[in-house]
Parts: structure tokens; sequence; C-alpha cells
């Protein structure tokens, strides 16, 4: 167990810069979640931390103790691959009993540390065979035991559920949050995936072609999004935004068709005329005679609910969530509530909480 | 998933394979039966009648100790040049597989060899290693160190080992990098994460999912060393002084066309031939077996 501290960590390719500055502090045990779209910066994020290459500057500090310029086989730490990078060339046991045995453990030990592990994550029945006479769920779970049976300082999972079928992923998820739990590792967990974002982590750090944009807890980064790009990033369908004016000093904002709708959660600072980018979550948008026209042109059942993609009168894409099969209806009439509304800059896309006074 | 085409009737296919199939029965079944024919043929001293001997040739030439010395030294041949030229080019190819400035021209460089007609390559050596004119040779002669490998017969073999194995360094590096360069980055770094440094890693690690290409080049060194070496030890040392640096093939030459002893030497070819068919082989079912796991 261990803590984590990560200080304007930068790194750039040549000329290309890819991460502009990480801040972040995990507590011990705790396992954060990095989120962001493909090429974001996560992997290289990583991979700093685990050595595999060299930051161009900031400082890593893992339990007090900066290792930005250690050797990897010097931090103790475990990483857990995309592809689980397995050796080929070695059996189950072998690939768990690698890193001990470097360690110099003696065998009796290594050989408890590795059945152990095995029992875990129910691999005794296959602990001679070679990772391809292995299915991809007992590859990813070979990858764990590799990486568990060290007791490293800190586990590194880099999108460790993507090469996985659907039903295999959402098994595994939740193994892998009920192990981390179990053995109290600081966990760093890297993932594009919003599912694994929501569900895995004690903290969600959203990443942005190499900028933190937020670091909050799921439910926060969710609830009270940073920025518009988190907000259309985390969620599914992505959250509607509609663009708005500050009206009424700040009390209102008024749409492009000319409506004026009060804020439920009190007043913006800022001139009237300010841009506004409004955002509401498809399942908060509400059906209501004599709302606006809603021209359907997408139906999406899901099961337990149904996604209506389609137009407004304005023109507007918007998507809307219901539960249930949902209406048949090509038009609708649909309203936005003041209450679901997520207030962003229009020109700058941050958020605008309402002013206390 | 297979691609396969199906041409309909014979006539096209066998159209497509007959250049190829024309290649192979003029340049090798031809003369590789001639060969055949003649090793069980022994000429009179004149030239003028051959008779059919069966294999008499094969028994005199297992019982006759010049062949059997010839043998040896070939094997001692065979082994230095594969060793060296591999070791050589692995150590090569593990520094061009790293990060490095300058990394196309280094591979550049250490391909080149490959395109050097095997003559000029021995002018180079002889230009390198003559006691009177040779850069290293004078060198070794000033400093004390009698060197002539015009008389001095194991001098003469490690020379011609050398130039041998020089020749060969660029193709096994050309594999050896490819080979490389095929292990997944990740596997190497999961090592590195286990803790495993330097030579440890490279020897539990790289060195294994090298061997199928490794297991590859050391046939193909062996039928190099043992075949194609022949235009360079012709011209480093003729096989000399004495029998010092005579394998099997220079002695095929020296036998059948210096010599004019058609019989024995039609035989020494069709043991090289039989010995390549063999490693060939082997070589085939290993690396198929590998394959098809
Ligand atoms: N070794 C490298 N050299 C140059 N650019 C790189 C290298 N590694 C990654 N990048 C670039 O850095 C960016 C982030 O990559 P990466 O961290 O792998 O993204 P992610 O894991 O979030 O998908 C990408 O644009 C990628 O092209
Ligand atoms: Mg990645």
């Amino acid at each position: 167990m261990a803590t984590l501290v990560i200080e304007n960590l930068r790194k750039s390719f040549g000329p290309v810069a890819v991460l502009h500055g990480v801040d972040l502090a995990l507590a011990s045990g705790e396992m954060l979640v990095i989120v962001g779209a493909s090429g974001c910066g996560k992997s290289t994020l990583l991979r700093l931390v685990a050595g595999l290459d060299a930051p161009t500057s900031g400082r890593i500090v893992l339990d007090g103790r900066d290792v930005a310029r250690l050797d990897p086989s010097a931090r103790d730490i475990a990483m857990v691959f995309q592809n689980y990078a397995l050796y080929p060339h070695m059996s189950v046991f072998d690939n768990m009993a690698y890193g001990l045995r470097i360690r110099g453990l003696a065998k009796p030990d290594i050989e408890r540390r590795v059945h152990e592990a095995a029992d875990i994550l129910g691999l005794r029945p296959l602990l001679t065979r070679k990772p391809r006479q292995l299915s991809g769920g007992q590859r990813q779970r070979v990858a764990m035991g590799r990486a568990i049976v060290r007791e490293p300082k800190l586990f590194l999972f880099d999108e460790p559920l993507s090469n996985l079928d659907a039903t295999l992923r959402v098994q595994m998820r939740a193994e892998i949050r009920r192990l981390q739990r179990r053995m109290g590792v600081t966990s760093l967990y890297v993932t594009h995936d919003q599912v694994e974002a929501m569900t895995l982590g004690d903290r969600l750090l959203v990443l942005h072609q190499g900028v933190p944009v937020q670091l909050a807890t799921p439910m926060e980064v969710f609830g009270r999004p940073a920025n518009t790009y988190v907000a259309g990033f985390i969620g599914a369908p992505a959250m509607n935004f509609l663009p708005a004016t500050l009206a009424s000093q700040g009390t209102a904002a008024r749409f492009a068709d000319g409506t004026i709708q009060r804020f439920a959660d009190g007043r913006r600072a800022g001139a009237d005329g300010h841009k506004l980018t409004i955002g509401i979550r498809p399942e908060h948008v509400e059906f209501e005679p004599g709302g606006q026209n809603f021209q359907v042109d997408l139906v999406e059942p899901l099961g337990s609910e149904t996604v209506l993609i389609g137009r407004l009168a304005s023109g507007q894409l918007i998507s809307v969530k219901v539960a249930g099969a949902g209406p048949r209806d090509e038009t609708l009439m649909v309203s936005f509530p003041a209450s679901a509304f997520h207030v962003f800059d229009g020109t700058t896309g941050l958020r605008i909480d309402p002013v206390v006074n | 998933m297979e691609r396969r085409t199906i041409f309909p009737g014979w006539g096209l296919p066998v159209l497509l394979v007959m250049p190829q199939l024309a290649l192979t029965a003029v340049f090798f079944l031809w003369p590789a039966g001639q060969a055949i024919w003649s090793s069980m043929t022994r000429a009179d001293p004149f030239g003028i009648r051959t008779t059919f001997v069966g294999l008499e040739n094969f028994a005199d030439l297992f019982s006759d100790p010049l062949y059997l010395d010839s043998a040896g030294r070939t094997v001692v041949f065979c082994a230095a040049v594969s060793a060296i030229s591999l070791l050589l080019a692995l150590a090569l190819a593990t520094a061009a597989d790293r990060e490095i400035r300058g990394r196309a021209l280094y591979r550049f460089m250490l391909i080149w060899p490959y395109a050097v007609a095997p003559a000029i390559s021995a002018v180079l050596w002889i230009l390198l290693l003559h006691p009177q004119i040779g850069l290293v040779g004078h060198w070794l002669n000033r400093i004390g160190i009698v060197w002539d490998y015009k008389l001095n017969g194991t001098q003469a073999m490690l020379m011609v080992i050398l130039a041998s194995a020089w020749k060969q360094i660029s193709y096994n590096f050309i594999f050896l990098l490819a080979g490389l360069q095929s292990i997944p980055k990740s596997i190497v770094e999961a090592a590195r994460l286990d803790g495993a440094k330097g030579f440890f890693r490279f020897r539990t690690i790289i060195l294994p999912l090298l061997m199928p290409t490794v297991f590859f080049l050391v046939i193909v060194n062996l039928v190099y060393a043992a075949f194609e070496t022949f235009p360079t030890v012709l011209a480093l040392t003729q096989g000399g002084p004495g029998k010092a640096t005579e394998t099997l093939v220079v002695k095929v030459y020296r036998d059948g066309v210096i010599n004019l002893d058609v019989g024995s030497s039609s035989a020494q070819s069709v043991v090289l031939m039989a010995a390549v068919i063999v490693l060939t082989a082997v070589q085939f079912r290993f690396l198929g077996k590998r394959g098809g796991e």
C-alpha cells in the first residue's frame, strides 16, 4: 500500500506535447480511473508512472519517494497491459513466478504466492498451460495474477478489458473491483469506456487532449460536469447542448427561438446577452403538450429504455431517453425543465454555477 | 482465412508453372541426375572409356583419409563461420533494435556487405591481412606476432572463416532484426516491470522468442558455409597452404575440374547434395511444426 502524488507531469515527443501538466494525489488503497477519448494521453501517463518512458518534466512521488527518474524495476509497480503481454514461451505458473524469481524469493514462497493468486483468480487448473492455450478471459486473469503475486505498491491498468467480449467484460469489471478492494493496492485504471469509468473508481479523472479537465467522484463528474467536453463525454447518449444567451439580469436563459426560461437554481454572473450553452441530459427532456415540436428521425429501443433521436423546429439535433418502449408518434412536443439545466459559458465551455448571495 | 483461386482445366496452370519447372529441370534435375550417374562410373586414365562401377566410388571415398580429413575440416569451418556470423549479427541487430540516432544509416551500412561480390570481398581481406602489404597483417608482424597465412595453415583457416563469416553477417542481421522487431514491445516492457534487466532479460525473454529465427538461420548459415563460401576460399587461399583450407566443395572442384577424377568428384557432390537435402528437411519439419501450433 502506498500513496501516489503526481505533480505537474509533462511529456512531449519531440515537438509534440502530449501531456500538459497533470497533477494527482492518490490516497493509499484508492482506485483512480482515468478516462478520455482515444489518443488523449492516457497510456502515456501510465507509461510515465511505470517508468517505461521518461517524463519531460514533473514529479512522480510513490510512497514519499520521487521515482520519476528510476528504472521500472526499482519502482515496485505492476501493470496490466491492454494486450496482456504474457510471456508466450512460459507456462501460466512461470508467467506469474517470473517477477518473484527475479526478486530472489525462495522456491516454497514463490509456489505459495502463485498458488494463492491462482486460487483467487480460478487459475489453478491452468497453471501448466501456455498462454496460447488460453481463452481471452483466461489470459486476462493470468495478466492480473502476474500483477498481484508481486504484491506491488501500485497497480496500473491500461484498458485491460477492451479486448474482451461484452459479457466477460462486465464479469471481469466486477472482479477487478473486488480484487482491488480486497488487496487494498493503490491503483490507476485507464479506460475510454464510460461504464468502467463510472463503476470502477473511487474517483475519476477526465483527460482531454493531455489536459486534466475534472477530478472528482464519478457521481460528481456526472452531476456537475466541469465543462461541455466532460458533459458530452460522460453519460450515454451524450448530453444535448442548446445555444442560448443570458437574460433577465442573469436569472434566465433566452433560447434561439426567443423563449426565456428562469434558472431553477439561481442567478448567474455576467451581462445579459452573454453567450451560453445550456446542457440537458436526454433522460431529463420531458414530453409536454404545448412544448417545442420534436420530429423523430430514429428510434433506438434498448429494452428497458428507448432513445429517440430527432430535430427541433430550429433544426437542432437532440436525443431523448424514455423508460420502456416510448411513444410511437413521429412528431412530439418536448420541453426542457430548468431544474435539469447545466449552464456553460458559450465561448469557453466552462460550467457556470449560480452566484451565492 | 485461406484465399484460393481455382483455375478451370489444366492448360493455364501448367503454362504458369512451366518456367519454374523448366529452370528447375535445366539447372538442378539434369545436372543432379548427371552427377548421380557419373558418381557410379569410372573413367580410364586417358578419359576414353567409362565403366559402370556401382557404389564403388562411395566406398573408396569413405575409406579415403584425405576425404575424411576434408570432411572434419568442413565441419569445423561451418560451425565457426555460422557461430561467428550469427553472434556478431545478433549483437549488431540488438543494437539496431534500440531507438538510436542515425539508425537508418547504421542499418544501411550493415546490409551493404551482402551486395559485395565474393572476389571483391576477398581482395578486401587480402589488403587487410596480407603479411607484407596488408594493414593488419603487416602490423601483426611488426609487433612480433608471426603472421603469414600463406605458410601457416591455422592462420589461413582463420582468415577464410573470418572472410566468410563477415559476408554472411548482413543476411543474418536482416533476419534477426526483423525477428527482434516482431517481438511485441509490451512483452519486453512487462519483463522490465517484473524487474528483469540487461542480459538476464535478453536470455529469458528475447532469446527464447527469437529461437525460430535463430534456428532457421543456423540451417541457412550451415548451407552457406558448406557451399557458397567456395568463391571466397578459392580467391583467398585456393584451399591451401597444403590442404589446410580445403573444404568439401573445394575438394569437389579440385578433384573434378583440376584432377579430372570425375567419378570420385561426382560421388562427393552427391554426398553433399544428400547433406543439403537432410538439412533442408530438418528445417522444414521443425519450422513447419512450429507454424502449425
Ligand atoms: N512514442 C511516441 N512517439 C510519438 N508520439 C506518441 C508516442 N506515443 C504516443 N504518442 C502520441 O501521444 C498521443 C497520446 O497517445 P496515448 O497516450 O497512447 O493515447 P491513449 O492511450 O489515451 O489512447 C497520441 O497522439 C500519440 O500519437
Ligand atoms: Mg492507450
